[in-house]
């Protein structure tokens, strides 16, 4: 990681020099969902059994596109030396992490796996990689258009013991430390932490590039290593089953009002809400 | 069953999610205990005790819990975890940053914010942003759980619970408290308002929203706004109802100039009565509205602020 009070310049130029000091390298681990794209409106399966996600078209999770951009922009903007993507899931996976290179990461981790994973089972598996790559810091989506649980991000962060910056709408890396500022219910609250450490992505934390075309062509080559969910030693079994998924209830719609005197007048007398 | 509930406060005031929590929980067992974590929070404990239902309050008061860090928050209730079968938070931005801390320490699965409780061990929420609601068993020890506390009623007032003080401080050293800025306002809370009046992207620009500010004056409301007037940069992103923002569902809920993303209705389709007043006849607001006023907002408004 970069001394904010040295010479960041001189340090580019000397990329060797600069690695053997130890203190510029800042890796960044991303790690992303495959899930259902964000413009498709989901159907729940005439059994109830689950939704139905045949023929679906599926992209990187928008939260975690988020972290992606904004790992790419710690690394343009010459903290971060080298961003590492890890995606979960099926080998249709690789597609979300083809993507995440063609963005600007530099290589990609596949823990291929057929299970469904609860979000625990996922960061034990984070766990694992976090313990292999120790990365500074790891940016997440705050949470999945699927399953919106918001949980891995923090539970990552327990397991290895780090500090959490969640829902972050701004990041700031300097002198060991990254200073989150978080949107909290009442506004925003700033927290710092020592690195490593843990942030997940907010909406307002930036607006993620497109891939351009040559960079596609050029994430075709960059290296993706996958490995077997199975060899890592964790218990991918989930005390959470699923029992039924239903549509959610449907509201009609009411009646149109000719003028404000006919809604207040509705409001008052009909619907009693306001006296 | 024994269950531990995560008071939602700031130190000064007791807020509403925590008795609504307390009804939830009445759902699943009896034996309820309400943990306040904070500092100088000694009125805050005073109003969980009076929460009917609550059999022990448990206050945690120390420096490091004044900003409920989630790294010492979690600490001090996986320590307290033991004994009880389920750990209630709300799911405010509190309970979201610490709860699946706790859950992961505890190494069991968090269910992230019920809507409904089926029986002890079974809970209902939704997913795909409300498009679909899943019902989930849980077969863990102890149950980790948000909840959507708009989705219950209260518990009603009128008790006194012993409150018992922790000596114990968790301070993980991990992370610090620089700053906050909150919005200060005279308006009730969102998640706590029984009125709301919002704007959306047909308000135009950020000074139009003095226009709902007279209406929201007589109705005793909270001012909200859709993402699309958030990302125009009308209003600070606090005040977004919608699935990316606050979750309300309040006796009344006047949609202005919203057209009606999923988004959005996936914050508020829970209200009670809905109206909306929208120029475009069309707009998807209308089939949800209760109400409905087809017109220009501008000549609208000031006619409501004045009939009310």
């Amino acid at each position: 990681m970069h001394n904010v009070n040295g010479n960041l310049y001189y340090i580019n130029i000397n990329t060797n020099f600069a690695r053997n000091t130890n203190e510029v390298d800042m890796k960044i681990l991303v790690p992303v969902k495959r899930a259902i794209d964000y413009n498709v409106k989901v159907k729940v399966k005439a059994d109830e059994s689950n939704v139905d996600l045949a023929n679906v078209k599926m992209s990187i999770n928008p939260f975690c596109e988020i972290a992606v951009e904004e790992a790419i922009r710690l690394k343009e903007s010459g903290i971060a030396t080298e961003i590492v993507v890890v995606s979960i899931g099926t080998l249709a996976c690789v597609e979300q992490i083809r993507t995440a290179l063609a963005l600007g990461a530099d290589r990609g981790v596949h823990i291929q796996t057929d299970a469904e994973l609860d979000s625990l089972q996922i960061a034990k598996l984070l766990k694992t990689v976090v313990d292999k790559e120790s990365p500074d810091l790891v940016i997440l989506g705050k949470q999945a258009i699927d399953s919106d649980n918001n949980q891995t991000g923090q539970m990552l962060a327990a397991l290895t013991n780090m500090g959490q910056g969640t829902f972050a709408s701004k990041v700031a890396v300097a002198d060991g430390q990254v200073a989150v500022t978080r949107e909290i219910d009442g506004g925003l609250q700033t927290v710092s932490l020592t690195l490593p450490a843990i942030v997940t992505t907010d909406l307002r934390l930036n607006e993620p590039r497109y891939a351009s075309l040559p960079n596609i062509m050029k994430a075709k080559r960059k290296p993706i290593e996958t490995i077997d969910a199975d060899m890592l030693g964790v218990n991918l079994t989930s005390n959470v089953s699923l029992l039924k998924v239903s549509a959610p209830a449907q509201r009609s719609g009411g009646v149109k009002v000719a003028d404000v005197a006919e809604l207040v007048a509705k409001l008052k007398t009909e619907a009693k809400v306001i006296s | 069953m024994s269950i531990l509930i995560y008071a939602e406060h700031d130190n000064k005031e007791l807020k509403s999610e925590t008795a609504k929590l307390v009804h939830a929980a009445s759902q699943i067992g009896e034996d309820i205990d309400v943990l306040v974590a904070g500092h100088d929070c000694a009125a805050v404990a005073q109003a969980a005790a009076n929460i009917s239902g609550v059999s022990r309050v448990l206050v945690a008061d120390a420096s490091c819990y004044e900003y409920q860090l989630a790294e010492n928050i979690s600490g001090l209730v996986v320590e307290l975890a033991d004994g009880y079968s389920h750990i209630l938070a709300a799911a405010t931005t509190t309970g979201k940053n610490f709860m699946p801390r706790v859950a992961a320490l505890k190494d069991v699965a968090q269910i992230s914010d019920i809507i409904a409780v089926e029986s002890a061990d079974t809970f209902v929420r939704p997913i795909y942003a409300g498009n679909a609601i899943a019902t989930v068993q849980s077969s863990d020890q102890l149950k980790v759980m948000t909840v959507r506390a708009s989705a219950f009623d209260s518990a009603t007032l009128g008790n006194a619970a012993p409150i018992e003080a922790l000596t114990q401080a968790h301070d993980a050293g991990l992370s610090s408290f620089v700053s906050a800025e909150l919005t200060v306002s005279e308006r009730p809370e969102l998640t706590a308002a029984s009125v709301i009046i919002s704007g959306g992207r047909g308000m135009q620009n950020g000074d139009n929203f003095a226009l709902l500010n007279g209406i929201a004056d007589k109705l005793g409301a909270a001012i909200g706004a859709s993402r699309a007037a958030v990302d125009a940069g009308f209003v600070p992103n606090d005040m977004q109802v919608g699935q990316t923002g606050k979750i309300v569902a309040p006796q009344l809920y006047i949609a202005v100039g919203i057209s009606g993303a999923i988004q959005h209705l996936a914050g508020m389709k829970d209200s009670k009565v809905i109206v909306a007043i929208n120029k475009d006849e069309e707009a998807p607001i209308f089939q949800v509205a209760d109400y409905g006023l087809v017109g220009d907002l501008f000549d609208i408004l000031p006619q409501l602020e004045a009939a009310l």
